[in-house]
């Protein structure tokens, strides 16, 4: 494993590249733990300096330290952005391992749901739904309801895998060895789809990250917690870019961009590394 | 004697790999020297794995590491130059114009996407130095040549049937009508009805271009129905070389005695020997002969010492201690092959 | 019971075509075929591709069902076969073996858990040790042992030791019927004859019935007792296979026959040459 990464590293820019960017933007989610500064508190430093010494990116109207901001808010929507994939992930697969293999009936039905799913206009009914929450709000209850909305694409392409691997011998293998739908599901099917649910997953955290920075910056999402889409919306507030205090709202954005441009070039790179061909040349075949 | 289309001396190819600085070596094709004469069909059979593909790669120019050349010379009569000393713009310009290589499964690696024009405008189009109505005059007449209707040019590949494809394949490998051309399993992935027609397609193709061929498959029925000679490899060596038709009649090597003898045939009822033992492992190949662990004429000698292919009065070459050591051109009897080590388990 | 299979006018249909202009495909038609319990034998169906040979043994095997025509194994119609008792049931007795032994292993599992899973499910063998052994019985009958194959994958293994792993495991539930498709289209010519001559002491020693699918009619000569001649879905012609081959009737048969290449064309290829 360790060598295949080094290979990547050596052979692979977007790779390296990628993961450059991811490492950076990780270590300063590492560094939040370290925050000499309470994240909710205000006031904690003078105002609206610009970047120097003592305050890297400055500090922000609120009297918060920029840095610190950046840090815990992008640790935030990281940790948003990965439980949203997590859990759609999990419908994504049992909904496309369980419509592709069983068939028939059971298909149908859940790639009706699933193409349902797909057509409805994802924010509208986002905001729909914070007008219904309001204050239960809590990036928890968004996490799950964009998760609900996030799965079905992925659905479609793991299905349609497993009805490819449906007709493979190896699975009529399995059948006559007299293994079970679940265990043919979970042992036999799971491992070709892994990787390529991986690369998605890289996919869906930005999707997710981008969606809450969007429904924050209107103020759609529980302003409390920060977030990179919070402090958008905390700067907007204090309209930052007029005032000249444009560190605010560029050091999230930077930060944020650098998080998608990572994780878009890690999920590119991953193709060649997904391709069963290649990763059975790698095992020695 | 007139000269080779191909010579080839003492080629070795390996496959290197390193893990964790453990490095293994695969001796897919270890000590071959052959030549293919002008005109020629030149066949060469043995199990899979035995380094037939590796030997074609390593012809072909179309060495990709993990394999690397360690030693031998290639030469073609179209060059003046040993293949391994042309640089990169020089191979690229002898490919398709002067050489020409239909590898393995060749009929599923036309792009999916393009049409099988774009495909020849791809590979053919660059080589052939013609304008593009010219180009697609000739590729017309070559297929109509081919009894190819020139409609399959606006095809995608999954349109066609697999001996379609493999049929597009060889007007593909031919359209440039290159001296020599080198074939891999073209025919194996077949059933018997379209396998028939793409070898006399083959054999019409060769004919009439005047090429020189080497034609690999493991099928020795196939063989005896298109190769005028035939080398026979066994675990990267070549154990046997001559006239087709004399190894079917009388085949000296034990392994190829082997292989001719358990040929089934309609109409022929006697029980088929099957041979013992599994192929060997090239990364750790068996002492001496490499035949012997499964071979029932196997002696001390052989287990310690690896025959060299030696060529008999009669001009056919081959490497077994048991043949070369015996007097006559014919040392052996076939009846022998009934040795109870042959039994099926 | 003296009926092992009966195949009673088969028939299975797919729809082809886009949106306009659907159209029945009839891939399997109106066959009919049975083999008896008493004498185990080599049931020979012979077809070029296309003409649903594949299509034949998967409603054989019960993984797809028929458009019309019935199927009875030891007298039971097996689309009545719903629970999943009654198809383990069935599975025990009518196994399958695959036409590319490097396909019929998952390339990124151990070879092993087939041989086992079979062991816990056909066999009752509940405890390690058990599997084991039952693992390894079957292999000795095909000449191999468990040593050879434990802990290996497929790409680890020759093709031949992979086709005949596939074949001990199929052994493992003492199966009455074994359905094989093309087991030996993408093996070496040498090892084809150990398959071969394996299949003949299955029969004769363990008493199972094969239905070998082929398009190889070399082999079949070789082997099997009865061939059955299918061209696009429709049986042509049915009999003892000596007969058949050395004597066909249907032209069909009679262009298969011209169309294998035979090892007497070596003095007609090279000597006009
Ligand atoms: N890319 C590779 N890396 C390592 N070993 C290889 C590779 N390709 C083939 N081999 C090994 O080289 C030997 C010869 O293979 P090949 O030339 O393909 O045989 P054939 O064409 O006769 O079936 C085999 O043992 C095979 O496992
Ligand atoms: N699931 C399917 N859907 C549609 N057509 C099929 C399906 N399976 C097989 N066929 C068609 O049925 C015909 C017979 O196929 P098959 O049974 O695989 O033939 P064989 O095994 O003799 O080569 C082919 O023309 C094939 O395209
Ligand atoms: S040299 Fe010896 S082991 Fe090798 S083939 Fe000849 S007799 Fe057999
Ligand atoms: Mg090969
Ligand atoms: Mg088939």
């Amino acid at each position: 494993m360790l060598k295949v990464l080094r290979d990547l590293f050596r052979h692979n820019r977007e790779f390296a590249a990628g993961s450059i960017l991811v490492l950076i933007v990780l270590g300063i989610v590492v560094a939040s733990f370290f925050s000499p500064y309470p994240p909710l508190d205000s006031y904690v430093v003078p105002p609206d300096i610009p970047p120097s010494w003592d305050h890297l990116l400055g500090t922000n109207s609120r009297g918060q330290d920029v840095f610190w901001q950046v840090a815990v808010a992008m640790r935030n929507s990281l940790l948003f952005g990965i439980s949203v994939a997590l859990i759609s992930r999990v419908i994504a697969l049992v909904i496309g391992l369980v419509s592709g293999y069983v068939g028939g009936m059971v298909d149908r039905v859940l790639m009706s749901i699933n193409d349902t799913f797909v057509v409805i206009p994802l924010f509208p009914i986002l905001t729909l739904f914070y007008f219904m929450m309001h204050d239960h709000m809590s990036w928890v209850v968004l996490a799950v309801a964009m998760a609900s909305l996030g799965w079905p694409y992925d659905a479609r392409l793991i299905r349609s895998i497993a009805l490819s691997l449906r007709n493979r011998e190896f699975t009529t293998q399995s059948i006559f060895s007299g293994m079970s739908t679940r265990q043919i599901l979970m042992e036999e099917h799971l491992p070709y789809v892994l990787p390529i649910v991986f690369s998605t997953t890289l996919n869906n955290i930005n999707w997710s990250i981008g969606l809450e920075v969007t429904l924050s910056v209107i103020g759609l999402t529980n302003i409390e917690t920060p977030t990179i889409g919070t402090m958008i919306y905390w700067a907007n507030q204090h309209t930052a870019m007029v005032a000249g205090i444009w560190w605010w709202v560029l050091a999230p954005v930077a930060t944020v961009i650098m998080m998608f441009i990572g994780l878009f070039l890690l999920s590119v790179s991953m193709n060649e590394f997904i391709d069963p061909r290649t990763r059975l040349a790698r095992m020695g075949a | 004697m007139e000269e080779a289309a191909l010579s080839v001396q003492n080629l070795r190819a390996y496959y290197v790999t390193g893990h964790f600085g453990m490095q293994r070596e695969v001796r897919a094709v270890d000590d071959v020297s052959l030549s293919v004469r002008k005109n020629e069909i030149y066949g060469i059979a043995g199990e899979s794995s035995c380094g037939k593909s590796t030997f074609i790669k390593t012809v072909a120019a179309a060495i990709r590491p993990p394999l690397r050349v360690l030693g031998g010379s290639i030469k073609y009569s179209f060059l003046d130059r040993d293949l391994y000393d042309l640089d990169e713009r020089k191979l690229a310009d002898i490919r398709w114009n002067h050489l020409s290589f239909i590898p393995q499964g060749s009929m599923n690696v036309l792009n999916p996407v393009r049409r099988i024009r774009e495909s020849f405008q791809d590979f053919a189009f660059p080589h052939m130095g013609l304008g593009r109505s010219e180009f697609f005059d000739v590729v017309n007449r070559h297929l109509e040549r081919l009894q190819l209707s020139p409609s399959i040019l606006s095809a995608f590949p999954h349109e066609l049937s697999g001996g379609m494809r493999q049929r597009v394949a060889i007007a593909l490998a031919t359209v440039c009508r290159p001296e020599f051309i080198i074939a891999d399993e073209p025919t194996t992935a077949l059933d018997v009805v379209v396998q028939k027609d793409v070898l006399a397609l083959i054999l019409e193709t060769q004919r009439e271009i005047g090429s020189s061929m080497i034609f690999v498959t493991h099928d020795l029925t196939v063989h005896a129905n298109i190769s005028n000679r035939l080398g026979i490899m066994y675990a990267g060596r070549l154990i046997e070389e001559g006239p087709t038709r004399e190894i079917f009649h009388d085949p000296l090597h034990p392994y190829s005695r082997h292989l001719v003898a358990s040929l089934p045939r309609i109409g022929d009822l006697t029980p088929k020997i099957a041979l013992t033992g599994a192929p060997p492992n090239l990364a750790q190949p068996p002492s001496g002969c490499r035949f012997h662990p499964r071979c029932p004429l196997a002696t001390d000698l052989c287990r310690q010492a690896s025959p060299e292919l030696t060529t008999l009065s009669s001009g056919r070459r081959v490497a077994c201690y048991a043949v070369a050591s015996a007097p006559a051109t014919r040392p052996m009897t076939n009846d022998r092959m009934t040795n109870d080590k042959f039994k099926s388990f | 019971m003296s009926t092992l299979l009966s195949v009673d006018n088969l028939t299975k249909s797919f729809a082809r075509g886009g949106i306009f202009g659907r159209t029945e495909f009839v891939a399997v038609d109106h066959v009919s075929f049975s083999l008896e319990s008493a004498t185990p034998e080599i049931f020979a169906i012979i077809g070029e591709s296309g003409s649903g040979k594949t299509t034949l043994a998967r409603m054989v095997l019960n993984t797809m069902s028929p458009s019309s025509g019935v199927i009875r194994f030891q007298g039971t119609d097996i689309s009545r076969l719903r629970t999943g008792r009654d198809r383990l049931q069935f599975m025990r007795k009518v196994q399958p073996i695959f036409q590319n032994p490097s396909e019929a292993f998952n390339p990124l599992k151990r070879v092993d858990r087939y041989l086992f899973a079979s062991a816990y499910h056909f066999a009752g063998c509940r405890s390690r040790d058990g599997r084991e052994i039952a693992a390894d019985e079957a292999l000795k009958k095909v000449g191999l042992s468990l040593a050879e194959v434990k802990g290996r994958f497929p790409h680890e293994l020759s093709g031949g030791q992979l086709q005949r792993t596939a074949i001990a495991r199929a052994l493992i539930s003492s199966p009455a019927l074994i359905v094989a498709d093309e087991p030996v289209s993408m093996v070496d010519a040498s090892l084809r004859m150990s398959i071969v001559n394996l299949f003949k002491t299955l029969r004769d020693e363990l008493k199972v019935s094969i239905v070998y699918i082929t398009h190889d009619l070399a082999t079949a000569y070789y082997i099997s007792d009865r061939v059955l001649i299918l061209q696009k879905g429709k049986v042509v012609e049915m009999g003892s296979a000596r007969q058949v081959l050395s004597e066909p009737h249907h032209p069909y048969t009679v262009r298969l026959r011209e169309s294998i290449l035979s090892l007497d064309d070596v003095e007609r290829v090279h000597t006009s040459g």
